[in-house]
């Protein structure tokens, strides 16, 4: 029996993206932040707050491995959403952890975490991501760990 | 979207939080058509349960990258499934089982131009179903290893016919495994680093 064939492409002409920036601490600011907390600190509309697109452009570069961390204990102020953030993120999560137990898509979460660390109320750490000049110890590392499964 | 309380929301057992000390992370993308074995593998790997992330393909999403026309107007779930070592103190590892149709991965912003690398499982009796994802990494750069998932009741090809059916370079590891085992998912895991590392000796790594 013959396999079927494949026949294979090459790399793109365009500049391959740049590995994303780490995301700034209290970074780009957006001007999303009406409806997001209405009186007694109970979010007005939820839904409102998750469309997506809203914030577009002042997104926070986040990837789906960025860690983010507390930096800061929930107020009486702070959205439930916000609230739980803070409460997963008392040790370091990714974003891809955060979308999965808050059960919110990844582009929701991005918008959610963006308002976030604009109001410093979290920490982003950026991944590593594969790059031109590659880090050797980290490669090395990543066989370190694994080698200990 | 039925979020209410934060009270009721479920996190990471204590046993699964990260220390404090984790700086950063990195990932892998495991990646092939439906069935080929992509959450078996993340799954007998993870050191924890593998969890969902999800993302909901909008009618501005579609189109973008869509050239398959037809039903774009229905919006999709698209589901990915993660799991996660911890390698040291400082530095985590993801993997991500990605879903195998083109039109998806665009909905995760940089999931595979930031990946480390790739797996790309196959499976011997519906080969093809993998060929479009090969054939997107090659483009974005991303190296990758293919692994053949043996299912009992596929045909067995020697890994040099595969080499030639697949159109993959000498130098691109192709492997057997068993996604179901640990020990096997980790040998798969570990060829793809000892690729990478080999790229970055030769400075081909872009
Ligand atoms: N024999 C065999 N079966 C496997 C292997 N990997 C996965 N399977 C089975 O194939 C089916 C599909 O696997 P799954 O991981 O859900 O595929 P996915 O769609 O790529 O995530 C499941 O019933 C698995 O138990 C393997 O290596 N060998
Ligand atoms: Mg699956």
């Amino acid at each position: 029996m013959t396999p079927p064939q494949r026949k294979r492409r090459s790399p793109r002409e365009e500049p391959s993206p740049q590995p994303q920036p780490a995301p700034q601490e209290g970074g780009a600011g957006n001007d999303a932040t009406d409806g997001t907390q209405g009186k007694d600190g109970k979010p007005s509309n939820p839904e409102r707050l998750f469309v997506i697109g809203e914030v577009d452009g002042d997104r926070a570069e986040l990837d789906l491995v960025t860690l983010i961390v507390a930096r800061a204990e929930p107020k009486p102020s702070t959205s439930p959403e916000q609230a739980a953030v803070l409460r997963l993120c008392a040790a370091p999560l990714s974003v891809a952890e955060l979308s999965a137990y808050l059960s919110l898509p990844f582009s929701v979460i991005t918008v959610l975490l963006t308002e976030m660390l604009t109001a410093e109320l979290v920490q982003a750490r950026a991944p590593v991501v594969r790059q031109a000049l590659p880090d050797r110890s980290i490669l090395e590392a990543v066989m370190h760990g694994l080698q200990k499964l | 979207m039925d979020f209410k309380s934060s009270d009721t929301v479920p996190g990471p057992r204590t046993e699964d939080h990260l220390p404090h000390t984790a700086q950063a992370a990195v990932k892998i993308v495991i990646v092939g058509g439906f069935g080929v074995g992509k959450t078996t593998m993340v799954g007998s790997v993870s050191e924890i349960k593998p969890l969902t992330t999800e993302e909901t393909m909008t009618q501005a999403g579609v189109g973008v990258d869509d050239d398959y026309g037809s039903d774009s107007k229905t919006a999709t779930t698209v589901a990915m499934d993660f799991g996660r070592i911890s390698i040291t103190d400082q530095l985590v590892l993801y993997l991500f089982g990605t879903p195998g149709q083109e039109r998806f991965w665009f909905l995760w912003n940089g999931l595979f131009e930031g990946a480390l690398g790739a797996v790309v499982l196959v499976d011997t009796r519906r080969l093809e179903v993998s060929f479009d994802v090969m054939g997107r990494l090659e483009e974005c750069g991303v190296p990758f290893v293919v692994a053949v998932n043996t299912f009992p009741d596929g045909p067995r090809y020697p890994i040099p016919e595969l080499r030639t059916a697949l159109d993959l370079s000498e130098e691109i590891p192709i492997l057997e495994c068993d996604a179901r085992r640990r020990a096997s998912s980790k040998e798969v895991l570990m060829t793809l680093m000892r690729f990478l590392h080999s790229l970055a000796m030769t400075g081909q790594l872009t």
